[in-house]
């Protein structure tokens, strides 16, 4: 059976800086990942990053993602496997289980890193199963990586980010967006991506939802509504939109059942996305050698998931004896330093609560 | 919406490189795409949106996630079921049918 010192799972932002660092102490890293290419999401986000202390300020993803690509490439201590699907981990015999162009594989490794990302969370509403309704992050997969447009007019539920970023790529790629709706009573994305879309005269209807999207084998039109203070549709507030897809960017939760399958245990902290592993300082979960980073760890931006990978790959590279203590505890307390300073934005308050959760459940198994 | 405004051939951004142009078949007929792109991603550009129907009531499913996480998008592809539409790649002469529930049983390869 092959072995490595660390397996990856996931090729994406937190994954691939945790390979460059732990490459740089002298691990031996296999960088796995279910798509041929190196950078996960990035490879579909064409806007430029900025916002709070953004380390990758004015860089758009899919220039971030190929320079990512290109340093992987160039370090020899990382095999990247693409393509492959890992499909399980096996405790008992710390076994690694892929699903390679050339059929299943076993790897062993000695450490384990789950970076796997996120997954669209779903809304209720009737119709929401009609072919027509794609996550936002299918939209971008379609339009920004494969050219194809998605329809002719989309309603966009959720003013995020993301809603707000996507609704721009849809208008650049010459795709009508008939509305972005959002329940809460302000947007919630940042001012300077709600205004260019406003200026290209898309309307943002905040505390609206859908209330039915309809069509017989496919969406042909939605029905939006006002939102009382109880979260209720208004009756007679319904406007109908000849749209033929609904874009939810209703936001994310961490796409961690390889996790529970390799028997982490998990807590419900809505704060960080839903469920989430228990994981410490060091970013490992309650299974010995398994850790976590990025958005299977906690719901955020790339640029934090690039700094929980660095100090995954940096807690790695010490536990298998590659770093000395002393600069081990320097260089974690510059990667700690680092997290907190992304979180002082005012859009952080609800993960730094969140995190603290994690910690006092992690302090309340340690003392158990 | 015709196939030629589905095609993103000039964006702001973007390039999509010219790829080889290939034929394959949906339910029996042919339908032109690119060699290589998601099954999903020809058959949406050929208008195609319906690609599963459900295990227990039959209704129509589409892809949702496009990225392989989610299981709404599943064909038979060539005779065997459960292929993931959105990260299996189009093939020359790849035979694509709908999939009704779990679809059928593969024939056996002897
Ligand atoms: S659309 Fe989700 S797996 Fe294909």
């Amino acid at each position: 059976m092959k072995t490595t010192e660390l397996a990856i799972v996931g090729a994406g932002p937190a994954g691939v800086c945790a390979a460059l660092e732990a490459a740089s102490c002298g691990v031996k890293v296999t960088l796995i990942d279910r798509e041929e290419q190196i950078g996960g999401q990035l490879v579909k986000q064409t806007h430029k990053f900025f916002g709070w202390h953004e380390k990758s300020a004015g860089t758009r993803g899919i220039v971030i993602s190929g320079d990512l690509a290109d340093q992987v490439k160039a370090n020899p201590d990382i095999c990247f496997m693409g393509s492959a699907e890992a499909l399980g981990y096996f405790q008992d015999d710390g076994v690694l289980l892929l699903e390679t162009p050339v059929g299943i594989q076993k790897l062993k490794p000695e450490r384990l890193l789950i970076a796997t990302g996120a997954s669209e969370k779903m809304i209720l509403f009737p119709g929401n199963d009609l072919p027509g309704v794609y996550g936002a992050g299918a939209v971008q997969t379609l339009m920004n990586v494969h050219g194809v447009r998605p329809g002719k007019s989309v309603l966009m539920i959720g003013s995020g980010n993301i809603g707000l970023i996507v609704s721009y790529q849809l208008a650049q790629a010459g795709v009508k967006v008939a509305a972005v709706v959002e329940a809460l009573p302000n947007i919630g994305g940042y001012a300077v991506h709600a205004s260019k879309i406003r200026r290209l005269g898309i309307p943002i209807y905040t505390r609206h939802s859908i209330k039915e999207a309809y069509g017989t084998a496919c969406v042909e039109g939605a029905i939006i509504w006002q939102l009382d203070d109880n979260w209720q549709g208004i009756a007679g507030t319904e406007k109908q939109l000849d749209v033929d897809v609904i874009c939810l960017a209703t936001g994310l939760t961490p796409l961690c059942e390889f996790l529970w399958q390799a028997g982490a245990e998990m807590a419900y902290i809505p704060e960080l996305g839903g469920f989430v592993p228990l994981y410490d300082e060091n970013m490992e979960t309650t299974v010995e050698g398994v850790y976590v980073a990025g958005d299977a760890a906690c719901i955020e931006e790339a640029s934090t998931a690039m700094a929980e990978g660095r100090l995954a790959g940096l807690a790695i590279a010490y536990s298998l004896g590659k770093v000395p203590a002393d600069e081990f505890s320097r260089k974690r307390a510059e990667s700690l330093k680092e997290l907190d300073e992304l979180r002082a934005g005012p859009t952080s308050g609800a993960i730094v609560k969140g995190l603290a959760v994690m910690k006092e459940q992690m302090r309340k198994r340690v003392s158990q | 919406m015709e196939s030629s405004d589905i095609r993103i051939t000039q964006h702001p951004i973007l390039d999509f490189p010219d790829r080889r142009k290939i034929k394959f078949y949906w339910e029996g007929k042919e339908l032109e795409g690119y060699e290589g792109e998601p099954i999903a991603s020809a058959l949406h550009a050929a208008g195609i949106k319906v690609l599963h129907k459900s295990l227990k009531q039959g209704c129509p499913r589409g892809f949702f996630c496009a990225i392989g996480n989610c299981s709404s998008c599943l064909v038979v592809v060539d005779g065997v079921p459960n292929v993931r539409a959105c990260t299996e790649k189009l093939r020359a002469g790849m035979r694509v049918e709908m999939q009704e529930g779990v679809g059928p049983v593969p024939a056996s390869k002897e």
